[in-house]
């Protein structure tokens, strides 16, 4: 007796049906809303990116004709090049690879269909890697194009060389993914999903400011420099050390340069290709043995203990003249980024961005040699404020423009109750802007002091962070508000939308115009210091620091008024 | 006391309710039915102040909440649909915000906080992370965050969702003495029986419009079927009672 109906084969979906929900959901988020003026935003990010394209290509052309103009060296050096490129675009793909594979994998919100449908696992593995690969590297081949177009330019790749950077593109782009799939499925079978994500967003923070400190250490900027170098031989030697011929980094980059300098040689792009293809077929392995365990461990419960920001509730039932709203928000706030590994880790990446912009300023050869001119010293302490506000901006991009479109899931809550606007976004301002102060103030005193800028000087710089910050907290919680990402649960992804692109914009050009502002009154200062011995800053002098003071007030204050107005109106 | 007054709610050409006018008087709980995409859950959102009305009035315990929102919110409970709360809060956490929200704090919260949670079983997750919480005990920690400031007044969007046996037993004693402490429950849902079961009036309300409104009695007289269940009454008021042709669907 048969108990089972007789199975007929089923018919697979095609990758373009199973990929349609994500390419047709980008497609829809391009289209603008009938409630928006069309044409405004995607005119702004066209021009920004062709802007950010053009910039980079300019740069690595320079770059690249200043290698190839090198007599001898110059193929050698451009190839050096590119190969560090490539190993830190490879580096950059892995982590993020890895990442991204445990949300394509074993987080998505769409697994479930998945999994639950009858799909081959070998099309459902393809489906997903293509999805991880995607997601992992656009950034990265976004930053290629540029480079590569140099070299194509600089060397006169001719018209097909767009085909040969593909095809050496697209196995570096395929062999982290793979990688960082498999090692991602292998975890998920040790650890629950959500502790493996914790664990992954550390590995993650700690490789990556391991690799900044690591291409900082190097001290790329000697390869510019040979006279340094004891002979010919030791800077050759030099040239040769990242390398590793079993590195894809290194097989990808020699397939370009042989194009380039028409050198006939097929090994590099056939072991790019065979290793691409027989990792991928390794993965499918993996994949095939290891994913369905996986996933059901990764379904079991998340970490449940409370843990982190003890501490601050008790310091801050110390603070006097806080209403149990006001404290309680600052408390929640504070909890949440404590207990959230992917916000909290931020922090480490931060402080080897910091410790990475100490040693650079240390590194300037203002004290070692010759004798520089105070004029030049005081320039230098002068620009350096740029540079310190630029950090200031960044760091307030990631930390306090998302901190309003977090609140995205639970506006029911607090439009539902009687919490005011204003308190609500006062309490994100002092959580915010309070560390970023510490740290503008930590930044500039320090370089400063490394500077061994001048009392009036000092007293420029830590007036001008100070108002800066202050300003840029204001702009960041505003711009935050009147552009949110209610939807969005990475913090980490809300600085890159629209609205975080308008708010560096705006913050680069108060940075901008607060430091013209300024430069008028320190160069009366130094004016005075070369011809009379005696910095002195007159009335006019005195007026363009106060007109600095207003703008900054106004740019901080004003976003903020107009958020207050948008909440109050919000519709969640 | 919950009174609309020509609340109507437009978005572009849609209007999603018309013209609603409804007084819900304190010591009742009312139920409110409709089909899906009716206008309950935006008429609810408005209530609690979440949606901005079109135009009309709505007043919460006499207050207008367009001219004094802050006032009238404080005697608002609201229970949505969807039960999203902070992920790395723990359940006391979340209802300590939730009252500091409505200003208040100190041992009497943290006394109604337990007691609370010990009305709903969730006095041992107390100090775990919402994360780790199953959907139906975010509900109840939903439930007791809209009770946890002492509200006069509590809206409620499908309160039965991922509720056991046992809850909703809880939830139905906690509303019945509410409202007759001089409580007014507003309730959407689409259970039945509930609504026949625990609600003192019912409004029916089809495509933004309110199609019927009283008693059960008044409900069966309007309609002319008398003995007739809810479920009758509801397909007939909402004229919804045609079969589909359900052989063509299933093959």
């Amino acid at each position: 007796m048969r108990c089972s109906a007789e199975m007929t084969p089923l018919k697979q979906p095609g990758y373009l049906i199973l990929t349609s929900p994500k390419w047709r959901s980008a497609l829809a988020r391009l289209r603008s809303r009938p409630d928006e003026r069309p044409g405004g935003r995607g005119i702004l990010l066209v021009t920004a990116g062709l802007l950010f394209l053009g910039m980079a290509f300019f740069i690595s052309f320079r770059a690249v004709s200043y290698f190839k103009a090198v007599p001898e060296i110059g193929p050698l050096l451009a190839a050096k090049l590119l190969g560090m490129a490539f190993l830190a675009f490879m580096s950059i793909l892995l982590l993020s690879n890895l990442v991204t594979a445990l949300s394509t994998f074993f987080l998505a919100r769409d697994l479930d269909l998945l999994v639950a449908a009858p799909l081959d696992w070998g099309r459902f593995y393809l489906t997903k890697l293509g999805e991880t690969i995607v997601h992992s590297s656009w950034m990265v081949i976004l930053l290629a194009v540029p480079l590569l177009t140099a070299y194509g330019v600089a060397w006169d790749g001719g018209p097909l060389f767009p085909l040969v950077a593909a095809a050496a593109l697209i196995p570096l782009c395929v062999i982290p993914g793979v990688i960082g799939v498999a090692v991602t499925v292998l975890l998920v079978n040790i650890f629950p999903a959500r502790r493996t994500r914790d664990l992954l967003g550390l590995v993650t923070i700690f490789a990556a400011a391991g690799l900044v400190l690591l291409l900082r250490l190097l001290r790329p900027e000697q390869l510019a420099g040979p006279e340094g170098f004891q002979s010919l031989i030791d800077f050759i030697a030099v040239l040769q050390t990242p390398s590793h011929p079993l590195l894809p980094s290194e097989w990808s980059s020699a397939m370009i340069m042989n194009w380039l300098t028409r050198v006939g040689d097929p090994l590099p792009i056939a072991l790019l290709w065979s290793t691409a293809g027989t990792l991928v077929v390794f993965g499918a392995i993996i994949h095939q043995r290891l994913f369905t365990e996986g996933f059901a461990r990764a379904q079991e419960g998340a970490d449940t203990a409370s843990r982190g920001a003890s501490w601050s509730g008790s310091l801050i039932r110390f603070v006097p003249g806080l209403t149990p709203m006001r404290r309680e928000f600052i408390l929640k706030d504070l909890r949440i980024f404590f207990r959230d590994s992917t916000q909290w880790s931020q922090l480490i990446l931060l402080g080897v961005l910091v410790a990475v912009y100490l040693f650079n300023i240390r590194a300037l050869p203002l004290f070692t040699g010759e004798e520089v001119p105070i004029f030049l010293v005081t320039l230098i302490v002068f620009l350096n404020q740029g540079l310190a506000g630029f950090v200031i901006a960044a760091v307030a991009a990631r930390f306090i423009f998302p901190s309003v479109s977090l609140e995205g899931r639970q506006l029911w809550l607090l439009r539902s109750s009687p919490l005011d606007p204003r308190a609500m976004l006062r309490s994100k301002y002092l959580v915010g802007v309070l560390p970023l102060l510490i740290l503008a103030l930590i930044l500039t005193i320090t370089t400063n002091t490394l500077l061994q800028a001048s009392m009036f000087m000092m007293a420029v710089s830590v007036a001008t962070v100070v108002a800066f910050t202050l300003a840029v907290g204001g702009l960041a919680l505003g711009i935050g508000t009147l552009f949110p990402q209610y939807d969005s649960e990475n913090a980490a992804q809300i600085p890159t939308s629209f609205g975080g692109l308008i708010f560096m914009l705006l913050a680069i050009a108060l940075l901008g115009a607060v430091i013209v502002l300024e430069a008028i009154p320190v160069m009366e200062y130094l004016d005075g210091l070369r011809f009379t011995g005696e910095g002195t800053v007159s009335r006019r002098g005195w007026l363009m620091f106060a007109a600095a003071a207003l703008l900054a007030a106004l740019a901080g204050i004003v976003p903020m008024r107009r958020a207050v107005r948008q909440l109050e109106k919000l519709e969640a | 006391m919950i009174r609309l007054s020509q609340v109507h709610k437009s978005y572009g050409r849609f209007e999603a309710v018309k013209r609603l006018d409804l007084v819900i008087p304190a010591g009742e709980l009312f139920g409110f039915l409709g089909p899906n995409g009716a206008g309950k859950t935006t008429t609810l959102r408005m209530i609690a102040g979440i949606l901005a009305p079109t135009g009309g009035t709505i007043e919460i315990g006499g207050i207008d909440i367009a001219s004094d929102p802050i006032g009238a919110k404080s005697r608002l409970g609201y229970i949505p649909d969807r039960p999203f709360v902070y992920d790395k809060l723990t359940g006391a956490e979340f209802l300590r915000f939730t009252a500091a929200l409505f200003g208040q704090d100190g041992p009497e919260v943290e006394t109604r906080i337990d007691e609370l949670l010990e009305l709903f079983e969730l006095r041992r997750w107390k100090n775990e992370l919402t994360e780790s919480y199953s959907h139906g005990m975010r509900q109840k920690l939903i439930i007791s965050s809209a009770f946890v400031h002492r509200p006069e007044v509590v809206v409620v969007d499908e309160p039965m969702v991922g509720l056991d046996p046992r809850s909703a037993r809880v939830l139905r004693t906690l509303f019945r003495r509410f409202v007759e402490r001089g409580g007014t429950i507003l309730m959407s849902t689409h259970t039945l029986e509930i609504v026949e079961g625990w609600c003192d009036r019912i409004g029916i309300i089809r495509e933004g419009e309110l199609a019927a409104c009283g008693t059960m009695e008044e409900l069966r007289q309007e309609a002319a079927s008398e003995g007739a269940g809810l479920e009758d009454l509801f397909l007939r008021l909402t004229g919804e009672h045609s079969e589909p042709d359900l052989d063509a669907v299933l093959g």
